[in-house]
């Protein structure tokens, strides 16, 4: 049954008119067009299709679109402002943390939440935010190198 | 490059134009210079297996248009292995303009001519070299058009960032865009154009960022599954529970009823329909059907014998001296078995494609590693003449091989479009991702080998089944020696596995290395040497000693016999040209048999290096990607169904296995371009298992060594 959930998507007031138990995932992909966000596995095992909900990176596959009603959710596609991009976006670019890309945009956005619980993790930290992200083309070494450079900004 | 808001660089923008011969492609885009060049790699691959020749005419061409910007067309795609920026550092350098002001076009069977497939670390090796000489060839032009409009001889000219300018007067000049105006002047290739020593280079050579980096981060990057048209519907198909399983019935009375469901049923295809992907989804969850699975008689763990039952016969290669008279004059004979089962390539971007079809046509945008061999085969599938399918291909979200062969999706997605008459996206769940994966192949490698009384090897029989003998070639000298290959990693005309099977990177190569190089450390450690000195007293190949001795440097090798209790492992080999040697430090828990690898350092020749830094990035994936096969990745099944279906039980490398990770680039001008895609990956599985043996004094014989295969060996101590 459609039902109504307002939220803030990337900083905007969005309206659904829509199935509460449709997975975030598919409702940002196929009505928002926000192709940024991908899917990976289906089964919350790859972190492909993560998104930040509130401060939480969640996996938009498993997440009821009904439970983010009232929230905060942020995409791949709303963390670079006005043309410039997001410290991480240019640390994964500059070093080279990224291959094929696919796993790219969930990395970035698992990534972003964890600097926000924590501005200056550990290697260790980084290192165990990130294990359930998988990332094919093995690019770990310069993803981990990444999120360093941009903690220690902070 | 110019990153469009798509950011896709052209890549998938369809246009209306006609479909075109390869000759026209210069008609269809007027003025400017066009220089046409061909690759010659025919040699390197049975034509006849691959059902079509090379081309000799025109393989790719390079366009400086009328406002100056260059574009390179190529058959090629990319997919993370870095080509988007290491072929557009060839033609800015050659041609002598800024990176920037390169567009590459990929992978559009309309725009591109015809190109076998991005696979086998070639696209560099091959397709650089023809394109370094049409940018070349093309600045020639320039040249020549310069002289005339500034009244100057040639010699007196320079060129830098798309301007040619008098030497002693940088300001006359004119730029290319200038000389392009107006011209319509085509070349083909003659190989005499002259194209830059290492030492002139400018671009190639220099560390320089991703070119996709920027649209990749931004989720800008489109992939299959990210186009949208008009009026586009999901499918879903209905598979078979396992491998070899025939349908008897189904009902899709319940699916045809859904809102919005339209339910497809030809041959042996049903799929249903609908606007959004989960309600395709539960439309196929409806469907009641039967199958007939037939009763399994083989499984991961009788697959070997199995597999050495089956096994066609040898194809013989490497042929030196006489077995027998080899093992006469050892002193010590080694003979083993080693194994490894069934590999998935597991790309992140499971097979996608959305076709549409229309007026007779069909446009399809697909992942693949093969844009041109797909166009045949959905030319095929819906009857129609290959020039009326046009396959595209947006970046593809990981290939390792497994995108390079059947394209079934994109034949789905094209059959269901001419049916339904709307545009159709098919994207494979994890499971079907799974199932229809063309595996590395299980595979079993018997070796039998001898020293001689001075440490010398002096046999060697070595015999594969089901890898073929990639990276299987001597460079150690071994008086009597012998390689055969049973079967290749495709499986050839013997119908030995259930399942279909490919190229997985550097296909074979793997289990060839990971049986070599754990059999020398075998024999080393039978003659209590230290494994790097056994190697080096074993080969005179000089460009083999400069990476094992640069790797050495680097990790602070010292001498020891083996076991030496550190957990050290060495191991090398050559693959695409390339050589390497990897050293590793491990530590195995001897409780759980968990492998923990601490450190990799790999040293690679790979002849002149045109992206340091995207040359190392392949390094670095390849040790890492490594790990998986020689430590957790296994498909497990029973008959022909399945039992892998998603990553909780096909475990690929984590963050928590990262290593620190060393890549070494060991420098030789000398030689061209070699490939760099694989090689890296090709001794892990050896290096790992010779570090295990010295730190537990265990030697693993399959692949991957899981846990309870290490507690295993360590029981038997």
């Amino acid at each position: 049954m459609k039902e109504i959930i307002n939220f803030k998507l990337n900083g905007e007031s969005t309206k659904l008119d829509t199935e509460g138990d449709r997975m975030l995932l598919w409702v940002l992909r196929t009505d928002l067009g926000l192709t940024g966000t991908k899917f990976g596995c289906g089964e919350n095992l790859c972190g492909a299709c993560t998104v930040v909900v509130g401060k939480e990176a969640v996996r938009s596959c498993q997440l009821p679109v009904r439970e983010i009603r009232g929230k905060e959710v942020t995409t791949i596609e709303g963390l670079a402002g006005n043309g410039t991009l997001h410290p991480l976006q240019e640390a994964f670019a500059e070093h080279g943390a990224l291959q094929c890309g696919f796993c790219t945009p969930g990395m970035i956005m698992n990534a972003y939440a964890l600097l926000r619980k924590n501005a200056r993790p550990t290697r260790d930290q980084i290192i165990q935010g990130m294990d359930q992200n998988l990332c094919r083309c093995a690019a770990h070494k310069r993803i981990v190198e990444a999120i360093e450079s941009v903690a220690k900004k902070v | 490059m110019r990153k469009d808001s798509s950011g896709l660089m052209e890549m998938s923008q369809p246009t209306p134009q006609r479909l075109l011969k390869r000759r026209d492609f210069m008609k269809l885009f007027g003025g400017g210079i066009i220089v046409l060049f061909t690759v010659d790699v025919s040699d390197l691959f049975g034509q006849a297996s691959r059902g079509r020749a090379y081309p000799t005419d025109i393989n790719a061409y390079l366009r400086i248009a009328e406002d100056g910007e260059v574009t390179v067309y190529s058959g090629k795609i990319e997919m993370g292995q870095g080509v988007i920026t290491s072929l557009a550092q060839m033609a800015a350098d050659e041609l002598g303009v800024s990176l920037e002001s390169i567009h590459m076009v990929l992978g559009d069977t309309e725009l591109c001519p015809w190109d076998m497939g991005t696979f086998g670390s070639m696209s560099t090796r091959f397709f650089g070299p023809a394109l370094r000489s049409a940018a070349a060839e093309a600045k020639g032009v320039l040249l020549e058009l310069a002289s005339e409009q500034l009244k100057t001889a040639k010699d007196k000219l320079s060129v830098q960032n798309g301007v040619v300018y008098l030497t002693s007067d940088k300001d006359t000049r004119v730029t290319f865009g200038q000389l392009a105006k107006g011209q319509k002047i085509t070349r083909k290739l003659d190989g005499k154009a002259v194209t830059k020593s290492v030492s002139e280079f400018t671009v190639m050579g220099k560390p320089v960022i991703r070119m996709d980096g920027v649209a990749k981060v931004t989720g800008k990057a489109l992939y299959a599954g990210d186009i949208r048209l008009h009026d586009m519907v999901y499918a879903r198909i209905l598979r078979p529970p396992a491998h070899g399983a025939s349908l008897k019935s189904a009902d899709t009375s319940a699916a045809a009823k859904m809102p919005g469901v339209t339910v497809i049923k030809e041959d042996n295809l049903i799929a249903v329909l609908h606007p959004d992907p989960e309600g395709a989804e539960k439309a196929l969850a409806s469907i009641k059907a039967e199958f007939d699975v037939p009763k399994p008689t083989v499984d991961d763990k009788t697959i070997f014998d199995h597999l050495l039952k089956s096994a066609p016969q040898a194809q013989e290669r490497d042929r030196k001296g006489d077995l027998a008279a080899g093992e006469k004059s050892a002193v010590s004979v080694f003979e083993n078995q080693y194994v490894n089962g069934y590999g998935a390539h597991a790309p992140i971007e499971t097979h996608t494609a959305l076709a549409r079809f229309e007026g007779g046509k069909a446009t399809v945008w697909t992942s693949t590693q093969t844009p041109f061999p797909n166009q045949q085969q959905i030319a095929q599938a819906l009857g129609i003449p290959p020039e009326n399918v046009r396959v595209i291909t947006p970046f593809v979200g990981g290939g390792f091989g497994g995108k390079s062969s059947a394209g079934l999706q994109a034949v789905e997605a094209a059959k269901l479009a001419k049916i339904s008459g709307k545009p159709v996206q098919v994207a494979w769940s994890r499971a079907e991702e799974f199932f229809y994966d063309t595996f590395r192949p299980a595979a079993v490698v018997k070796v039998k080998s001898g020293t001689d009384s001075a440490g010398k090897i002096c046999l060697w029989d070595y015999q594969v089944y089901f890898a073929g003998s990639r990276s299987a070639e001597q460079f150690y000298e071994v008086p009597h020696n012998l390689i055969r290959a049973y079967g290749q990693w495709g499986g050839g005309q013997v119908k030995a596995h259930l399942f279909a099977t490919g190229p997985w990177r550097a296909p074979g190569a793997n289990i060839n290395v990971f049986a070599r190089e754990s059999q020398i450390d075998i024999m080393a450690a039978k003659a209590k040497s230290d494994p790097l000195e056994f190697r080096l007293n074993n080969t005179s190949d000089k460009r083999m000693r400069s990476v094992l001795e640069a790797a050495a440097h680097r990790f602070g090798w010292k001498k020891a016999a083996l076991p030496s209790g550190r957990g050290y492992g060495i191991a090398c080999g050559i693959d695409a040209g390339t050589y390497v040697a990897t050293i590793a430090e491990i530590q195995v828990d001897k409780a759980s048999g968990k492998v923990k690898v601490k450190r990799i350092v790999c040293a690679q020749d790979m002849g002149i290096v045109i992206n340091p830094d995207g040359a190392r990035m392949q390094m670095e994936g390849c040790m890492m990607m490594g790990l998986g096969y020689a430590l957790s990745e296994e498909i497990r099944f029973k008959g022909g169904e399945l039992l892998t279906k998603n990553f909780d039980t096909y475990e690929l490398p984590r963050f928590s296995g990262l290593p620190e990770i060393e890549a070494i680039l060991v420098k030789n001008d000398e030689l061209t371009p070699q490939g760099g895609g694989e090689p890296a990956i090709v001794p892990i599985g050896a290096v790992i298992a010779n570090a295990i043996y010295d730190a537990a004094g265990v030697r693993l014989f399959q692949m991957p060594m899981t846990p309870e295969r290490v507690k295993e060996a360590l029981k038997g101590m």
